[in-house]
This record gives C-alpha cells, structure tokens and sequence, in this order.
C-alpha cells in the first residue's frame, strides 16, 4: 500500500478534535454527575459519590421524572411502529409513480423543513378550536409523526433506488400474488433498513421539545419534563438526570445496531445457495 | 430466497418489461392506496395545522382569550416594528454563520472519513462514532455546555491558569458564541452525512485521472471533489439552514434568554397566549423558509440523490 500523505495525519488530528468537540462537553456531565453532595454545576468535584442519582429516585426532589420516561417510551415505540408501516407503504406507493405523487413529494419535504414550533402551534390550536383536549398519545402522536415520517421515507427512496426489480418480476413470474411478492420476496430483502426507520422513528420521538410543546397536554413527556428541570434546578441532578438518559439512548442505539448486525448474518447464512445449484 | 427466485430473476432481467411495476390506470389507485395512510397523516398533522395558523393569523385577540375576525392588525403590526426586522436579521445572521460553520467542519470530516480512511470497517466504524450523538437527547447535549462555558467552567479556568487571561471570559456562555456554538454542536451532523453519502459515490478513478493529468491536490479537491459533492453540500444545506431557522429552544437556552429570533418570537406569543399574533409571525417565517428551500431544491434531485 502506498504512504499516507502528510494531509492524512493532519485530517486524521482534525477529525480526533471533531469527535472531542462531540462528545467532549456530554463526557464533563457524566463526570460531573458523580459530584459530591456538597458539588456545584461545575468544577472543581466535591468528592464523588452516586447522590444525584439517588435524588431522581426520590420523587419529591424533582418532577415527574418516571412517568414522563413512561410516556416518552410508549409514544416513541408507538410513532416506531406506525412509522415503519406508513414509510414502508409510502415507499411502495412512490415508486408507482401514480398521477399526483409529485405534490405529495413536496408535502414530504415540507414537514421536513417546516419549523417544528409550527406544527406545535397548528396542531394545538386544531384541537383547542375543536374542543378536543391536546394528549400525548393523539396530537403528540400525530405532531411527532410529521418529524419522523420524511425520515422513514427518504430512507425508503434511498433503499428502492438500490433495490434490483427483477426480484418482483421474476416472483411474479413463479406465480406469487402481488401480497405474496411483497411478504416473501419485498420485505426480506429492505428488512435491515427497516431497522434504520425504526431507529430513527423512536429517537426523533423519544428526543423531540418543540413538536411536543403545544401538543403533550397536560402530562409531560421526558424532554419537556427535563427542559423545565433546566429553568428551575440549579443543583447536579440535572446532570444525573443527562447522564442516565444519554445512556439509555446509548442502549437504545446499540440494540439496533445489533439488530441490523444480526440481520445480517441471519442473512448470510440463508440465501446463499443461489446458483449453486441446491434447490 | 431460493434458486428459482434466483434463476428467474435473471430472466426477468433479460426480458425487462419497459413499465416497471404495475401497469394503466390500476397503478394510480394502487399509488393512492398505498399512500393513504401517508396522505392522511400529512393532511391530518401538516396541512390542517398550516391552514389553521393562516387562519388564525386573521384573528383578535383580547388578553384571555382569541376570536375569529378578519383583521391585517397582526401583519400590519409585525410589518411596521423594526422589532420584527431584527429579529428577522438575527436569525439570518445565526443561519449563515453555522452553515459556513457547519460546511467547513462537516465537509472536511466526510471527506477525511470517505477518501483518507482506506478500510471499509474503519469507514463505517468512524461514520457512526460521528452520528451516535444525533440519536441522543438536544437538550441534554446544550445542558452539557454549561460546566464548559460557565464563568467558572473549563474553558474559563484552563485560560486563566495557562495565564492566557486574568479574568474570566463573560461572552463565553449566554451570548451569540454559544447559540453558534451550540448549532454547530447539534447540527455539524446533518452536513456529514449527506456529504460523505455523495462522496462515497464519486468514482475513485476520476481521482486517479486528475492526479495523472497531473493536477495537484487542492486542485483535485477544488475542481473534482467539490463539484461533485454538491448534492450532499446542497441537501445538508437544506437540513442546517431550516433548523436553525425554526429553533427557538437554543437560542433562548443558550443565549440565556439575551438573545431573539423569529421562532422565540413566535414562542413568546405563545405563552402570553397571543396566538393570533405568534400565526403571523409563524406565516412570515414559513413563507421565508420555503423560499430558500425552494431555491436550494433548484440545484439538487433529492430523490435521486439518496
């Protein structure tokens, strides 16, 4: 192999920087959170000790920490799942080409770029003229579906742009119904990505503010829960409380990542007769 | 999968029907059908809201309460303060800054991560070291920098001992600084990635071409590489501008509430329940956001792209 020019090692101390300038300020708060009891928000530690944990097990101390991670948990796995669903039918749908998917290509791309404290203010204002009263599960649920959904769906164009259409027509020519082609031959082969939408459809819910502001109702979700943390606590157990949920975040990446690695191999050891003459 | 499918694929690919999938006028139902639930979606949560706001921005509004009217009040109002144009101006100002910010740091990350790095493995390795924290919560990342910008913080303190300064740095946190910093911070992602996407797609012998015409490395970089990645430029262009134009939760955070744009106007109207007014204002934006993506879009397919 060739010598690394000399921009290699001056890209590579550049891009070493990158990652610090990344993760460095979110490695100080997890330090931090293991002040003393007698530490402030910053340096110099006071002692560690696990306090400020054990202060967001004391419910007293701070908000309805538990109950809005309960919310933010079951709103994230719902917009997964309805995410998946629509993103994967969407993208079927867009490669029809029918009469009309242009304008509603731009209506993607619009919930894309469109200001999410936009779509808080619509959605509440909807509900507060009709009557309805703003929750979680249904005007969150719907707000939060506008973030996540051009995500699903560019992940959707950019994996049918890859995908090889004989795979459809040569099922179609073994005589398998249309749903047949889709359940045994679609599916199986965009499934990996599948996991990519998903990912991102849990994340984007799981993390978002301004969507959820005008749109939670009356029980807080974690990210607002925490937000209102920020104006009122002043002591390291907001820290804590950043700590654990970036871990949880943390688990919550790995296990798609191993997901989409075991996908993987599952799929390797299956399939791979084709052309080897083994029926 | 099994052979056949296989076998038969390969048929299929010889014997290419011009139409792709499904034919006539079947296929536009088919398109609709499986689009419903996206159309519903949209209609329901995007353009009903949009609708609504346009309305709304016509209201009255009494100190309680919000009625339905015909009135410019809210648009002659916001168009005749120079409050709004300030405002308006500070949120350029913070667009333009992170995107050049944001090019700059990401182009070079993805060019580092897709031409210096050699090995698949270490690609794909180092490219999700740099997305990680995009799956991780905004506000906790803003929270992160106060230990580090605060008066007594890191940045602070390391100064003063290298003797650097005498006393703390005020501009560090609380200020424009930080609102930029803090953009870059959560948004230098979304320039990586679609860049380092287009990147991975350029033929490697046009590299290896220009450097045989005898071109030297800024040369290739300047006159192959970047022409090339202008999609990825164009369409982390399109994510960076529009975020940071429709946020008003960092700039009131890390601005500790000194500093305003346009969505931490609409914000404001928001909690003194003028609603009316925050439609306005919301419709302003809106019109200023989809022009600049209008124009974007003009340079890039996105469809195509991805």
């Amino acid at each position: 192999m060739e010598p690394r020019p000399r921009s290699f090692y001056v890209l590579s101390a550049f891009f070493a920087l990158f990652l610090l300038f990344l993760y460095g300020p979110t490695i100080t708060i997890a330090i931090l959170s293991f002040q003393g009891p007698q530490g402030g928000l910053t340096f110099p530690m006071r002692g560690t000790s696990l306090h400020w944990f054990r202060d967001l097990f004391q419910e007293q101390a701070v908000g309805d920490i538990w109950g809005s991670f309960r919310r933010s948990l079951a709103l994230g796995l719902m917009v997964m799942v309805t995410t998946i669903v629509v993103s994967v039918m969407g993208g079927l749908a867009f490669r029809k080409r029918f009469a009309g998917s242009g304008l509603l290509f731009y209506l993607v791309v619009t919930s894309l770029v469109i200001p999410s404290i936009l779509i808080s203010l619509g959605v509440g204002l909807i509900f507060q003229q009709a009557g309805l009263r703003v929750h979680w599960a249904t005007s969150g649920f719907g707000a939060h579906l506008t973030w996540t959904l051009p995500f699903g769906l560019l992940i959707m164009f950019a994996v049918f742009n890859r995908f090889d259409p004989a795979y459809e027509e040569a099922a179609r020519d073994l005589g398998a119904t249309p749903w047949q082609t889709i359940r045994h031959v679609v599916l199986p082969i965009i499934a990996p990505s599948l996991i990519g939408v998903a990912l991102f459809g849990f994340t984007l819910s799981y993390d978002e503010f301004a969507r959820t502001l005008l749109t939670a109702g009356s029980h807080n979700t974690l990210p607002l829960e925490i937000f209102g943390m920020t104006t009122n606590v002043t002591t390291p157990v907001i820290f804590a409380l950043g700590t654990l949920t970036t871990a949880f975040s943390f688990v919550v990446i790995a296990v798609f990542l191993i997901g989409y690695w075991a996908m993987g191999r599952r799929r390797a050891r299956q399939g791979t007769d084709a052309g080897k003459g083994m029926v | 999968m099994s052979a056949d499918v296989e076998i038969a694929a390969t048929g299929a690919r010889a014997a290419r029907a011009p139409a792709q999938v499904g034919r006539g006028p079947a296929r536009h139902l088919q398109g609709w059908a499986l689009a419903l639930p996206l159309t519903l979606v949209l209609g329901l949560f995007l353009v009903l809201p949009i609708v609504m706001i346009v309305i709304v921005s016509f209201w009255g509004a009494t100190e309680f309460s919000i009625y339905p009217a015909f009135l410019w009040d809210n648009y002659q109002f916001l168009l005749t303060s120079d409050v709004t144009y300030r405002v308006f101006l500070n949120t350029v100002k913070y667009a333009a800054i992170t995107w050049a910010c944001t090019l700059v740091l990401g182009f070079t990350v993805a060019y580092f991560l897709a031409f210096q790095v050699r090995s698949l493995g270490w690609q794909i390795a180092l490219f999700l070291l740099c997305t990680i924290p995009f799956w991780t919560s905004n506000i906790i990342r803003m929270i992160s920098w106060i230990p580090f910008l605060g008066r007594e913080g890191l940045a602070n303190s390391a100064l003063i001992s290298w003797g650097v300064i005498d006393a703390p740095l005020e501009w560090l946190l609380f200020s424009d600084f930080s609102v930029i910093l803090a953009f870059v911070h959560l948004y230098t992602l979304f320039m990586v990635v679609p860049i380092f996407n287009t990147m991975m797609r350029i033929d490697r012998a046009l590299l290896e071409a220009a450097a045989d015409a005898g071109a030297s490395g800024w040369q290739t970089l300047w006159h192959v590489v970047i022409p090339l990645s202008k999609p990825g430029i164009m369409i982390g262009t399109i994510f960076v501008v529009t975020l940071v134009m429709g946020d008003f939760i960092t700039v009131r955070f890390m601005s500790g509430s000194q500093s305003a744009n346009v969505g931490r106007l609409i914000s404001n109207d928001i909690g003194l329940l003028q609603y009316p007014s925050a439609s306005a204002t919301a419709v302003i934006l809106l019109i200023t956001v989809l022009m600049v993506i209008g124009i974007l879009l003009r340079f890039v397919d996105i469809r195509r792209e991805l």
